[in-house]
């Protein structure tokens, strides 16, 4: 499925990174410790997370991540934008929980 | 092939840059994604380490045909206990670090995970030195 999809479905707000909205997702992480992140993610994942930092960008390009989804309605850092521009790597955002989003992340991919 | 790239201690900004490099030369060079995957890793845990705990560092990489070995010098605090920091889940970040999602204290273990050799010296008050191998 792809990221521009899981928007619609999901109704998440699309901050930046316009340019990987075609990206391919597979499946999803979640967590706020980035080296968790960094040892477990898979590539083509979307990675959910209340981080809002331009290191979050960073790994999710290291690691080949499809799209990062912000929960409880935060916003990225100014720096995270950037790099999430730069990157082509979508920053999107949801009121939801990270319970909630990811559970319906789950539903959507694997249900 | 060789290069080296500088790492500033403090500065989160520009965390992950040598990594991002590395990780784009390996590609050209059509080394085996999976290794470049591990490659990368490790190397970003080693370069966020010197960013959150040293004043500055140096990060020398060296590819031939077999392997690529990263060498990683830092002047910093040093380690005092190399086989508790090896411990998964010991980390001496600071608060501010740990907010922002680093210090978990898997920067290590990571590393080791994901290198065929992983060599690591420190000396309190001078510096960390670590040596990593990857073979292609």
């Amino acid at each position: 499925m792809k990221v521009s999809n899981i928007i619609k479905e999901l109704n998440l707000s699309v901050y930046g990174g316009d340019n990987g909205l075609d990206n391919e997702v597979d499946g999803g992480y979640v967590s706020d410790l980035l080296s968790d992140v960094m040892g477990n993610a898979e590539e083509s994942q979307i990675w959910i997370t209340l981080q809002t930092h331009r290191n979050v960008m960073a790994i999710a390009s290291l690691k080949d991540l499809a799209a990062v989804i912000l929960v409880n309605d935060l916003k990225p850092d100014e720096d995270m934008l950037e790099q999430a521009n730069e990157e082509g790597i979508p920053v999107l955002g949801t009121g939801m929980t990270t319970f909630d989003v990811g559970g319906k992340l789950y539903n959507l991919l694997k249900g | 092939m060789q290069v080296k790239f500088d790492v500033e201690g403090g500065n989160f900004s520009k965390a992950g840059h040598a990594s991002s490099q590395v990780k784009k030369i390996l590609k050209q060079l059509n080394v085996a994604p999976k290794i470049i995957k591990s490659i990368v890793v490790a190397l970003y845990e080693a370069e966020v380490n010197i960013v959150a705990h040293a004043y500055n560092g140096t990060i020398e990489v060296t590819i031939d045909p077999q392997k690529i070995l990263i060498n990683l010098s830092d002047n910093g605090p040093g380690i005092a206990d190399i086989s508790l920091a090896m411990q998964e889940g010991f980390s001496t970040a600071s608060q501010e670090v740990r907010q922002m999602g680093f210090g978990a204290g898997m920067g290590l273990p990571n590393i080791k995970r994901n290198t065929d050799e992983f060599e690591i010296e420190s000396e309190v008050g001078k510096g960390t030195k670590l040596i990593m191998t990857k073979f292609f």
